[in-house]
């Protein structure tokens, strides 16, 4: 019989919470994680404004002499996996055999970026003898799920996906199917970026992605939007573990729901351009369905990838037009990234988290700041307030640079 | 700087730019053992003498360094103390 793969831990830090209930507070009430750039003197920069963690503290859940060794990159998926892994009631002896069945996935656009610039810069400035020696492991976007498999003694498969903005995804899917095919029974999977950094600001600014709306942070991010300029970068991580439905059974673990579908796709189209059309989301997306098998009109919820740029609204727009027909117009979208901003490699992971709390909850988050109508853009995109209803079945999609697109389907557990 | 100043210092370094456990911290300690100093954690070590006390600290003469206090003594010797 096919092994099936069920949802039975959640952890987030992002720009809107710090934990779980605290982010889903907030989501559901339609506030924005948005402020000005407090990391570093942004006063130079294009874009000024972030989605950042006010107040994460990696202490309370890392050794100071561990965390201080640690991109912040790591340091939000060691924190928001640790909730997870609570959450779920799983942790495992260094000798217990279930640990041998127990892996990670993670997900990382870049990894950790703001050690790569902070090493390079001090190689330049103070020679190639004063670069740190921990540099490498700081920014490889593997060492997340290494470190992770350290702390919590994860001994099944260890990997990562690098595909920029679907990165997370890819790992949640990933880690899906690792479970299906029996190399497995859980497996930690998310993702996490900190890419609040000089660097990787300024270059995602100059590849003209980036919302300049510095004057109102709070209203920067806003997908769908007639007046969207662009994304608003965000920090974070979620993770979600998943485990294989008969093992969570045996246990008596909370089974939030079940991932059911798991589509991808390649635009081959440009490097940072959607495929006018959105052909190549649409095509993630029916594979996805494909995979769960069920139909469009089974969806209950769209979590979009709705990034606030003005070619991926409306090319997803379009994808969704394609896959639902005149289901389109009847099915919620929203772009929870309106209020997180965008969370690039953590993006998935986090939304994927979004799913399972609405199936859970009956809740459809919003899309806020959404005022005025693209005729592009003429989806019920879940205005401005959250909206109790029955979600079964949730849908997140992830598109990255690169042409990499991918959905998930989850489902309420039977 | 005399001995117990470079010793008070290299115990504030210890603690504050390798992240070691204040208490656990004597002349005697060994970096290895006693600290539980990996060998990245030894390279930073190292850097973190140079730049604090403004010596340079050779590989050879590294290798001799497995306390604490002997690490004080290739300071002393390297400040001319």
């Amino acid at each position: 019989m096919a092994r099936r793969v069920v949802v039975t831990g959640l952890g987030t830090v992002n720009p809107l919470g710090k934990d779980v209930a605290s982010f889903w507070q907030a989501a559901c009430a339609g506030e924005s994680g948005i402020g000005e750039i407090t990391q570093f003197d942004a006063s130079g920069m294009k874009a000024r404004i972030a989605g950042e963690i006010a107040g994460f503290d990696p202490e309370e859940y890392i050794e100071r002499r561990e965390a201080r060794r640690l991109d912040r990159y790591d340091q939000l998926f060691w924190a928001s996996t640790h909730q997870a892994l609570t959450d779920a009631g799983i942790s495992y002896e260094e000798d217990d055999p279930a640990a041998m069945r127990a892996g990670v996935v993670v997900g990382s656009g870049i990894g950790g970026m703001i050690s790569f610039q902070n090493g390079i810069d001090t190689m330049r400035e103070r020679g190639p003898d004063r670069v740190s020696p921990l540099t490498i492991t700081q920014i490889i976007s593997n060492m997340a799920a290494g470190l992770v498999s350290i702390r919590y003694n994860l001994f099944g498969p260890n990997t990562c996906t690098v595909t920029a903005c679907a990165a997370s995804a890819n790992a949640i899917g990933d880690a899906a199917e690792i479970i299906k095919r029996d190399a497995a029974d859980v497996m930690v999977a998310g993702g996490a970026e900190a890419p609040v950094c000089e660097f990787a600001v300024a270059g995602f600014s100059q590849s003209r992605a980036l919302s300049l709306n510095n004057d109102d942070p709070q209203g920067a991010s806003r997908p769908f939007d007639a007046d969207r300029d662009g994304f608003v970068m965000g920090e974070g991580a979620a993770t979600l573990i998943l485990e294989e439905r008969e093992h969570a059974l045996a246990r008596g673990a909370n089974i939030y729901g079940e991932i059911v579908g798991y589509g991808m796709s390649s635009d081959g189209y440009h490097v940072t351009l959607p495929r006018p059309g959105g052909g190549g989301a649409a095509r993630a997306m029916q594979h996805a369905l494909d995979d769960a098998g069920l139909a469009s009109s089974d969806v209950d919820y769209i979590n979009a990838h709705g990034t606030s740029t003005a070619a991926n609204d409306v090319t997803e727009t379009a994808a969704i037009k394609t896959v639902f027909g005149d289901g389109a117009y009847s099915v919620p979208v929203s772009s929870t990234k309106s209020m997180t901003g965008h969370l690039l490699g953590g993006a998935g992971a986090l939304e994927s988290l979004v799913c399972i709390l609405a199936i859970r909850d009956g809740i459809v988050p919003p899309t806020i700041n959404y005022t005025t109508p693209d005729p592009e853009c003429d989806l019920d995109y879940v205005p401005n307030e959250a909206r109790s209803v029955g979600v079964s079945t949730a849908m997140t999609n992830s598109f990255g640079f690169g042409g990499h697109n991918v959905s998930l389907v989850f489902a309420a557990h039977h | 700087m005399d001995r117990a100043e470079v010793e008070a210092k290299m115990t504030e370094l210890l603690v504050d730019e390798l992240g070691l456990d204040r208490d656990k911290i004597t002349m005697s300690a060994t970096f290895e053992e006693d600290l539980e100093v990996d060998s990245l954690g030894v390279v930073e070590l190292l850097m973190a003498l140079e730049d604090n006390f403004g010596v340079a600290i050779p590989d050879e003469e590294a290798e001799a360094i497995g306390t604490v206090g002997q690490a004080v003594d290739v300071v002393m010797e390297k400040l001319g103390g």
